[in-house]
């Protein structure tokens, strides 16, 4: 014992992520020290990363639909790592990531995304997968949004007859999109009608679901929580020839080990070479939630896509 | 404190987390208690006010400051504790601390002055006078403990911001509480589930609660 203390001590005055590591499988047997766990892995053919623990913050969209646990086995049993997987919301998931708090990051807000990438913090962006948005409500649709070929002017229409509007308010990647919407529709959403939620997607459709309010939701959660609601969809998404406005990108960056040299670099790298791989791509288009697919890869392609490596609109000659 | 191996079945987050976070917070409190219990100085008044107003402090705001510490960039960032089980501890601790710290307080305070006298009497050093005002304030001591275990494993605000509410994608939990479950729980419309694991939740409590009370009671036949 005191052997496999100095050892993990040893491996805490090292920078090694002991901690972490030694938690992520402190339950391999009851009663298992974090020492013995640390010492463990280091020995046999295993893989050096074998037992590090790579730390993921993404958005509540990806977890609550069941995606990632339902994908991450084969990375963790490929690398014999685990996967922490945070469900924060957007905004929540890159500050954890900007304050060296995860490794890598899945999100869905273009514009944050890049800035995030124009601060230094993001490297190696890659386009994963899309689904859309839709704007949802209660059947009997008070505010006659039904089949509008416009996601703008649904929201328009809405403000005009100052139905319930349930809005997440909580700077996610769905009311980044949401902000943006009502921006392109030149409406300045607030008073009674326009509440602010503060909470992540499921929550939201239940609020509104309560209500009998509209609501901006991406596919993937209302798929996945359809069963439990009433919420009907009124504005359909590209996904259904709905408007372009409406799509839904996710990308995934690692964290730049030159900002936060804590970050496991390498293991995020073989995170983002995993998911972008054509194997797991036909695994995420494959998942389906009460039978519908709910995210469609894009990650795999003939053509090249330089813009998904760069913040949107950049180029070498603007001299930046 | 990540070099004290933590005895953590893995799917069993919160009992060992809160029981944890309690008992240190026990040893932490019970010492301020005595001492603030058994000596008068410029002011304890305030002191006492300060640990009563921890006693309503919200959740959330403690997970924020353990968060400010524990993070990257706060001062224990190179011990990389955020998203862990010490890091719940943590912010449970602070929790527990002034519940157990006041109501141990109250009791101990609350010992007649003759039990005290008559310790002294008998010829008790200081050590044996606290003993005897320990074992006859136990009562209160032991719903001081209970109070700050209720606090620990029914909050959702600071285990949620600082532990992540992680599970393995295999559903084996890391850092998620039966409180942090309710809450994912209650996002995804799951309702029912969220109920079935509110009831685990009082039924655990409330069998803590039996097995202190039942301790006590040992000690007075005894």
């Amino acid at each position: 014992m005191p052997i496999q203390r100095r050892e993990f001590i040893a491996a805490i005055g090292t920078g090694a992520l002991a901690t972490t590591a030694g938690c992520a499988q402190s339950g391999e047997g009851s009663g298992q020290t974090e020492a013995e766990t640390e010492a463990e892995s280091g020995g046999g053919g295993q893989p050096g990363v074998a037992g590090e623990t790579l730390t993921l913050t993404t958005t509540t969209s990806t977890y609550d639909t069941g995606l990632l646990n339902e994908i991450h086995p084969d990375f963790e049993d490929m690398y014999g790592v685990s996967v922490d997987a945070v469900a924060q919301g957007t905004g929540a998931a890159l500050e954890s990531a900007r304050n060296g708090d995860s490794d890598i990051v899945m999100v869905h807000a273009r514009g944050l995304e890049d800035d995030f990438m124009r601060n230094g913090y993001g490297i190696n962006r890659r386009d994963l997968m899309f689904n859309d948005f839709v704007i949802v409500g209660p059947e009997d649709d008070p505010a006659g949004i039904q089949g509008m070929g416009s996601a703008t002017e649904a929201l328009t229409t809405i403000a005009e007859s100052e139905s319930q509007f349930v809005s997440r308010g909580d700077n996610s990647g769905t009311h980044t999109k949401e902000l943006n919407l009502w921006e392109a529709a030149g409406t300045e959403p607030g008073g009674n009608w326009y509440q602010e939620t503060g909470t992540g997607m499921g929550e939201a459709l239940n609020i509104a679901n309560q209500q009998g309010a509209y609501t901006l939701s991406d596919r993937g959660t209302y798929i996945s929580q359809r069963s439990e609601i009433d919420l009907v969809i009124l504005v359909q998404g590209p996904i259904e020839d709905g408007p372009e406005i409406l799509a839904n990108p996710y990308g995934i960056m690692a964290v730049n080990p030159g900002v936060h040299d804590n970050a496991n670099y390498d293991l995020a790298m073989a995170y983002i070479g995993w998911i972008t791989s054509p194997g797991t791509q036909d695994a995420i288009s494959n998942y389906q939630v009460n039978g519908e697919q709910l995210f469609f890869p894009e990650a795999v392609s003939e053509d090249p896509n330089f813009q998904q490596y760069v913040p949107e609109g950049w180029s070498s000659d603007a001299g930046e | 404190m990540t070099v004290v191996a933590l005895p953590f079945r893995e799917g069993y987050v919160s009992p060992p987390v809160s029981v944890i976070a309690v008992t240190l917070s026990t040893l932490f409190s019970l010492p301020i208690a005595v001492v603030m219990g058994f000596s008068d100085f410029p002011g304890k008044q305030f002191v006492k006010s300060v640990i009563n107003t921890g006693m309503g402090f919200p959740s959330v705001v403690v997970g924020l400051l353990v968060l400010f510490t524990v993070s990257n960039q706060g001062p224990l960032g190179d011990l990389e504790l955020i998203f862990t089980k010490e890091a719940m501890i943590m912010s449970q601790f602070v929790l527990a601390t002034p519940p157990i710290t006041a109501i141990s307080l109250a009791a101990i305070s609350g010992v007649d002055d003759k039990v005290r006298d008559a310790a002294h009497v008998l010829g008790g050093t200081r050590l044996d006078v606290a003993l005897v005002v320990l074992k006859e304030a136990r009562y209160g001591i032991a719903t001081a403990v209970l109070a700050g275990f209720g606090r620990a494993i029914s909050e959702v605000g600071s285990v949620l911001i600082v532990g992540g509410n992680i599970t393995s994608a295999r559903g084996i939990s890391k850092t998620r509480t039966l409180t942090t479950a309710i809450q994912l729980e209650a996002r995804q419309g799951q309702y029912e589930t969220a109920m079935i694991l509110g009831a685990v939740l009082v039924t655990l409590v409330l069998t803590v609660n039996a097995i202190v009370i039942r301790l006590g009671d040992q000690g007075v036949q005894r």
